[in-house]
């Protein structure tokens, strides 16, 4: 608090400020996440992002990885653009747009499932170590301890040597990486509630344990889920990248995916320089959508938390 | 403080332990004769048998532990499948360009990280807050790898600033005593050496350093500005003080600790990093090796690479946490 | 008043401005004066403006977004005009502060005597050495047991008591001439509070430093203030001599003041009469008394603007148009 703070007058809430009819938390919360310039943008890349993944097989001129005009990559020089291909032909003789918009369709899915699957995991763990406590939670905090105290890199490397090189692969070592993540976050949400006067009135009233932390307390704590699953996202999508630059991915080497057409341009950085650009590019246009629209949706959600 | 040390220190011989129990019942759930398994592609009867030597096989389970667990205590992680060469030699070769590298893009992110949040907390809203607040976003969102491709591109290859990749010259004939390229050139006096090592540096560094970078800023900013609103730095106004000692003793001293811990956190997504760097600089570091190693599932150097690293993390944050207590007495004492 | 005063603040005024929102006014206009080794309350509810008043004495206030007018005169010099590193040289040596929060007044990883040292070290010429030994005597005078020992720990390890101790000595280290204590027992509890303030004035009487006391706690001026200013909407209302603001209050806020205050003596079953309404019900100065909405003798007549301050003797005015009876009538 500076002496600014303790002085002003409190504001009162902006939804009374509006009015408008029903201005509940949601309501209020996406009236401030329109008005944020930086969370439109973050909007609309991650808008765009979805429609290419989703929209590919009608986007794309060609198919992916067809490796169809091979024969036009010399080991000098990779064909530029056409009149046929757009944007040109990758090292592989694929047409270039065309293996841009599939990449922007593996980076969703397996960002997508992945945090997915990490989310319900750790949602379930956080739960079950926040709504039961004693023993289970400890037992629970441990195992994200553990889990935590692990670098994502080995996770990933483990769990690929186990598995074999393929998407799977990729997707189970994300989400294993984010399960701590979220089971702490849905741990300490319902922690936080469990003092507060509304669950202690609820339990007065007789209801159940199991009633307040699935009816009251979890919908409590969508708001700081739904942030952090979008802001996990943009993480996921760069480490999709990262791991398929390592080789962890789907062993064809002319897949459509962008870590992995960023890894096969750097043989001909010097004669075809927008092979890594164009992936790149999107790896980070990408992510920064996530970032932004998750930035934004904690600072709707939680006015005080700007800075 | 002496028993956080022995605590953390118990704490990482029980995760190590149960960390062999897994890679242990990893092997032997390959599917399959486990040698075979091992040996994949590259079976042969000969294979088969002498890694039947080495793993005991043939011997009930837990005697076969009791042996890795005796192998691995003594260090002894095995012989690449690939290369026949012991695990622990080629770690000793090339994790140091490893962590020459990963400790030069700290110092980096460091030198320039703590001055510039500071400085854009200080100057909230300024030009520089701005720049620095957009930076940092930047910097959480271009992944390393293209970083570091661009960057070898446009200073290395286009400009011809800094060499495109590898840790040094080969023309020049320098002598290797502990594998630290920059700190063998001023242990033998080859000043070239070292120079040249650093140049070699300077492109993976930044690169590299970009993630940590854009991290203590962010930290750095939003703890000054924590800081600059508490009551003890008015106390410190109050007490006639100069700006320079109220920036560096009230300011900055409190505003750093939570940056410290940030740091310790930093050491995997850092290892990650180095790893990513490396492949893009041609350096012959743990990243290219752990590359080779995972494509043709070299399950001796997985397991020593899985059991090394989480020693180091494990290390790298106990020394984070007794820093942090050096620096924080409310820590110290509890 | 006589002659110069120590501290002579006149028609100091501070306005907030922060992006997006109207100006507030905090202080609208203050003015009192301390003379050399005089201890003077000021007195008010929370949001009156008392706070910002000590902190724009001691140029303290953010510089952003503040703007202060008005002359805040130390010992002749005008302090609003002093530069912000001369301004520094005088903090700490020539007046110095005590504040409100002493769990988070001190800085939490340095060690006590580092905290007492460096003031000193900042305006005497102390050695290192010198200045330790200095820092443990001052321990030792705010009543601190195992000084030496204490020097060497971390506020964290200290009571809240303890810490306000450790802040008066911080205050009184260099001498100052003048001390602005903030509120320095609010923070504590209810046992340590009378301590802490029977320390204070008694430092404070024996070594003749003036003090402006800043309270809500009309009881805690009672005790320790030779003179009083009751602050109302960011103006003085009334100053008087603490024994007559006590038995002949004129400002009907004032009145309504002690009213709320318990008094032991009073007749069992006697009812405390708050003060109706809250800060925020309150019109401009500039159209007439703040305190109207607010007063049960208010009317048409008290919608002037800018009323003064009058009464029939200079050490005792009111700004008030209906106040209450001359001290004769009480008499």
């Amino acid at each position: 608090m500076t002496a600014l703070d303790a002085l002003t007058p409190q504001a009162p809430p902006p939804a009374e400020v509006t009015g408008g009819g029903g201005a509940g938390p949601w309501r209020s919360a996406w009236r401030r996440l329109r008005r944020n310039p930086a969370g439109i943008v973050g909007a609309v890349i991650v808008l765009l992002f979805v429609l290419v993944a989703v929209l590919a097989p009608l986007l794309a001129p060609f198919r992916p990885a067809t490796s169809e005009w091979f024969g036009e990559v010399t080991p000098t020089s990779v064909p530029g653009p056409s009149d046929e291909h757009p944007l040109g032909l990758d090292s592989y003789g694929s047409d270039l747009l065309t293996q841009l918009i599939y990449g922007a369709r593996s980076s969703l899915v397996i960002g997508v499932v992945s945090t997915a699957v990490g989310l319900a995991v750790g949602a379930l763990l956080g739960v079950l170590a926040g709504g039961i406590g004693g023993w289970v939670d400890t037992v629970i905090m441990r195992l994200v301890d553990v889990l935590l105290s692990i670098p994502s890199l080995l996770l990933a490397v483990s769990v690929a040597a186990l598995l074999g090189r393929s998407p799977v692969s990729i997707m189970l070592a994300i989400s294993a990486a984010q399960v701590p993540i979220f089971a702490r976050l849905l741990r300490a949400s319902l922690l936080a509630q469990r003092g507060q006067d509304y669950v202690v009135a609820l339990r007065s009233l007789g209801l159940r344990q199991r009633r307040i932390v699935v009816g009251h307390m979890l919908p409590n704590s969508l708001g700081p889920v739904l942030v952090q699953a979008t802001l996990t996202l943009a993480t996921a999508v760069i480490e999709v990248a990262a791991l398929s630059f390592l080789g962890l991915g789907d062993p064809n080497p002319a897949v459509a995916e962008w870590g992995r057409m960023l890894v096969t341009a750097q043989d001909r950085l010097d004669q075809a320089p927008w092979l890594a650009l164009y992936p790149g590019i999107a790896i980070a246009v990408t992510a920064l959508g996530f970032t932004l629209l998750g930035e934004a949706l904690r600072e709707a959600l939680d006015p005080r938390s700007g800075r | 403080m002496l028993t956080l040390v022995v605590r953390r220190l118990a704490l990482l011989v029980l995760v190590l332990f149960g960390l062999s129990l897994l890679l242990f019942a990893w092997v032997r759930a390959l599917p399959g004769d486990p040698a075979r398994a091992l040996l994949g592609e590259k079976a042969t009867p000969a294979g088969i048998a002498a890694v039947n030597e080495r793993y005991g096989f043939d011997q009930p389970v837990w005697q076969q532990y009791l042996t890795y667990l005796g192998q691995i205590v003594r260090g002894d992680f095995g012989a690449s499948i690939n290369t026949g060469e012991p695990v622990v030699t080629t770690f000793f070769e090339r994790f140091p360009a490893t962590i020459e590298l990963s400790l030069a893009a700290l110092v980096l992110a460091i030198v320039l990280g703590i001055p510039l949040g500071y400085l854009a907390a200080r100057r909230r809203g300024g030009w520089l807050d701005n720049a620095v607040v957009g930076g940092s976003l930047l910097g959480v969102v271009v992944p390393v790898f293209f970083l570091a491709v661009l960057l070898k591109y446009l200073l290395a290859i286009q400009l011809g600033l800094f060499p495109t990749s590898g840790r040094q010259d080969a023309r020049i004939d320098a002598t290797h005593v502990t594998n630290f390229y920059v700190l063998d050139g001023l242990l033998t006096r080859e000043w070239d050496a070292s120079w040249d090592a650093l140049v070699h540096l300077v492109l993976p560094a930044i690169a590299l350093g970009s993630i940590p970078l854009a991290i203590i800023v962010r930290i750095t900013r939003a703890s000054v500005l924590d800081v600059l609103s508490d009551d003890h730095v008015r106390t410190a106004e109050a007490k006639g003080l100069s700006r320079a000692v109220i920036s560096r003793r009230h300011v900055l001293r409190n505003a750093l600790l939570p940056v410290s811990t940030t740091l310790g956190l930093q050491a995997g997504a850092l290892l990650s990093g180095a790893v990513l760097t490396e492949t893009v600089f041609s350096i012959n570091g743990i990243g290219s090796y752990l590359f080779d190693a995972v494509t043709q599932l070299d399950y001796p150097v997985l397991q020593g690479f899985i059991l090394f690293i989480a020693v180091v993390y494990a290390l790298v944050n106990l020394v984070v946490d007794i820093s942090y207590g050096v620096i924080d007495p409310r820590v110290r004492v509890s | 008043m006589t002659g110069v005063s120590l501290l002579d603040v006149e028609d100091l005024r501070v306005r907030f401005q922060r992006k997006g929102q109207p100006a507030t006014t905090a202080v609208d206009g203050v003015s009192f004066s301390v003379d050399a080794g005089e201890v003077v309350g000021l007195v008010g509810e929370s949001g009156c403006g008392k706070s910002v008043t000590s902190l724009a004495v001691m140029g303290l206030l953010p510089r952003r977004g503040t703007s202060i007018s008005g002359s805040v005169r130390f010992d002749g010099t005008d302090l609003l005009a002093l530069s912000p590193s001369e301004l520094a040289r005088r903090r700490g040596r020539d007046l110095a502060m005590v504040f409100q929060d002493p769990m988070t007044s001190l800085n939490p990883v340095l060690t006590l005597g580092r905290q007492l040292t460096e003031v000193l070290r900042a305006h005497t010429d102390l050695d290192r050495a010198a200045a330790k030994k200095e820092a443990v005597e001052l321990l030792g005078r705010v009543g601190i047991p195992d000084p030496r020992r204490r020097a060497g720990e971390f506020p964290h390890q200290l009571s809240g008591g303890m810490r306000q101790r450790v802040l008066i000595a911080i205050a009184l280290a260099c001498s100052p001439r003048l001390i602005i204590a903030d509120e320095p027992t609010t923070a504590l509890d209810v046992t340590i509070q009378a301590q802490v303030l029977d320390l204070l004035t008694t430092l404070v009487r024996e070594s003749g430093t003036a003090m402006v006391l800043i309270t809500h706690d009309l009881g805690v001026v009672a005790g320790t203030c030779d003179r009083v200013n009751v602050l109302y909407a960011g103006r003085v209302v009334e100053s008087a001599p603490r024994g007559e603001l006590f038995a002949a209050p004129r400002h009907r806020y004032t009145q309504g003041l002690l009213a709320a205050v318990p008094r032991v003596d009073a007749p069992e079953g006697t009812p405390l009469h708050p003060v109706r309404g809250s800060v925020n019900d309150r019109l401009a100065w500039e159209v007439g008394c703040a305190f109207a909405p607010r007063c049960a003798h208010a009317d048409a007549a008290c919608r002037v603007p800018d009323i003064a301050l009058s009464g029939p003797r200079p050490e005792h005015t009111a700004r008030c148009v209906h106040p209450a009876g001359t001290p004769l009538e009480v008499a």
